[in-house]
């Protein structure tokens, strides 16, 4: 923590760690500002894991690390970088990141990390990831940086993690694992969704879950 | 012969990189509002996706495998660079949409005015590195690979210019406010997914 707090403590202005502003930049990706619903970035390998809960959690918790730490040494690095290759060394930064997640869950889970199979590379073609460095990362300190990191990566997550939920109930009955839809319902003829656990249903689900918010907050209405 | 074929079809259709796989989903919604431009960038994924894919089969295969670089030295024998192969690839990627770009500015300037961003896009595009990463993971031999790599890239072609075709009459419609834009295109994407489902199980 002390690493990566002590460029914001050097600031002039002496801004506390969460200040308003900062904790806006952290706030702001996960309604106003979601990186999937409103900046369409993303959505790529986002919606392939989301058949079950456990592997989009998984997926999340290694795109919220790959965010926040490519935006933290991209932003510790935006005076050094040479604006012409900047693409290839933000390539090479977050590879380096996505490598790490993927040895990390082989190593430690690999039954998941089967199941995420290719979407675990395809962290680094992630448009949230470039999109993020590009629009926020080389132009600002590294604290708010590694915020606007994290909050990004939440944000995707949230996505992911309603979307699989939904996913599961309706296609499987279950949610992590668990049953919550009682056995005396399947008695009575209830059967599960089979559309749910195949590919469209995610942009369905997706498409439904854009069209709710924007119902919800009005200024998004026409972003793109 | 059959077999390859077969690995064709199963690519453009029945595994088509954006309905099974959600690949290259953004310049698939963002560059899809015109077919001309929708156009233009299928053309130039198919040919990056056709350079680069190959390319990193013989990287993996010549450079990274277990016990390649023997040798070089025999005590390199044990010596596997697997886990390089994300940096490797998407090195290649970006060099390689580099020198395409270069290539064709020098030698079709009207076509590098025409694709203008999308090219150096590309690089990002999903579809493109996960052809590579599938190659990997399924382990394909070189011609398997090539057929792949043409296979996935017409199915890219193919669904961004659908998509675009609908896309220009959708203005015509009346959509409820709140779902128009990325909305109404996510759930058009999803029923395209579901005709192309009707593909599966299709075999020569």
């Amino acid at each position: 923590m002390s690493v990566e707090s002590a460029p914001a403590v050097q600031e002039k202005k002496k801004e506390a760690l969460f200040s308003k502003k900062n904790i806006r930049i952290l706030r702001d990706p996960l309604d106003d500002n979601n990186p999937v619903t409103v900046q369409v970035l993303g959505i790529c390998s986002a919606l392939a894991v989301t058949v079950q809960v456990k592997p989009a959690m998984i997926m999340a918790l290694g795109v919220i690390f790959v965010t926040a730490f490519s935006n933290l040494f991209t932003s510790l690095l935006r005076n050094t970088i040479p604006n012409r290759v900047r693409i290839i060394v933000q390539l090479i930064i977050i590879a380096t990141l996505v490598t790490i997640v993927d040895q990390v869950l082989k190593a430690y889970m690999f039954d998941i990390s089967k199941k995420l199979s290719v979407f675990v590379g395809l962290i680094i073609t992630n448009c949230i990831v470039m999109g993020r460095l590009e629009a926020f990362a080389l132009a600002q300190k590294p604290w708010p940086s590694l915020m606007d990191g994290i909050g990004n990566g939440l944000g995707y997550g949230i996505i992911l993690v309603v979307v699989a939920v939904i996913r599961e109930i309706f296609g499987a009955g279950t949610v992590l694992g668990f049953h919550v839809i009682p056995q005396w319902a399947y008695d009575h003829g209830y059967v599960n969704n089979g559309l749910m656990v195949l590919p469209p249903a995610a942009l369905f689900v997706i498409g439904v879950y854009i069209w709710a918010q924007r119902s919800w907050n009005k200024k998004l209405v026409n972003v793109s | 012969m059959e077999h390859l074929l077969n690995l064709l079809i199963k690519s453009i259709f029945v595994e088509n990189v954006v309905f099974a796989f959600f690949l290259g989903m953004c310049s698939f919604l963002a560059v899809s509002k015109k077919i001309k431009t929708a156009f233009g960038l299928g053309l130039a994924v198919i040919f990056v996706m056709i350079l680069t894919t190959p390319l990193n089969y013989l990287i993996l295969k010549y450079m990274l495998g277990e016990g390649v670089l023997a040798w070089i030295h025999p005590s390199l024998a044990s010596v596997d660079l697997t886990f390089l192969s994300f940096i490797l690839f998407i090195s290649t990627i970006a060099g390689a949409v580099q020198l395409v770009e270069m290539v064709v500015e020098k030698y079709a300037p009207a076509l590098y005015t025409s694709l203008g961003i999308f090219l150096p896009l590309i690089t990002v595009n999903c579809s493109i590195l996960g052809t590579s990463l599938f190659m990997q993971e399924r382990e394909y031999n070189f011609a398997e690979t090539a057929v792949f790599s043409v296979g996935s890239g017409i199915g890219f072609f193919l669904a961004i210019v659908l998509l675009a075709a609908i896309r220009e009459r959708l203005r015509y419609s009346n959509i409820p406010e709140p779902l128009q834009g990325l909305g109404i295109a996510m759930i058009i994407t999803g029923l395209m997914g579901m005709a192309f489902l009707s593909f599966s199980g299709i075999q020569l």
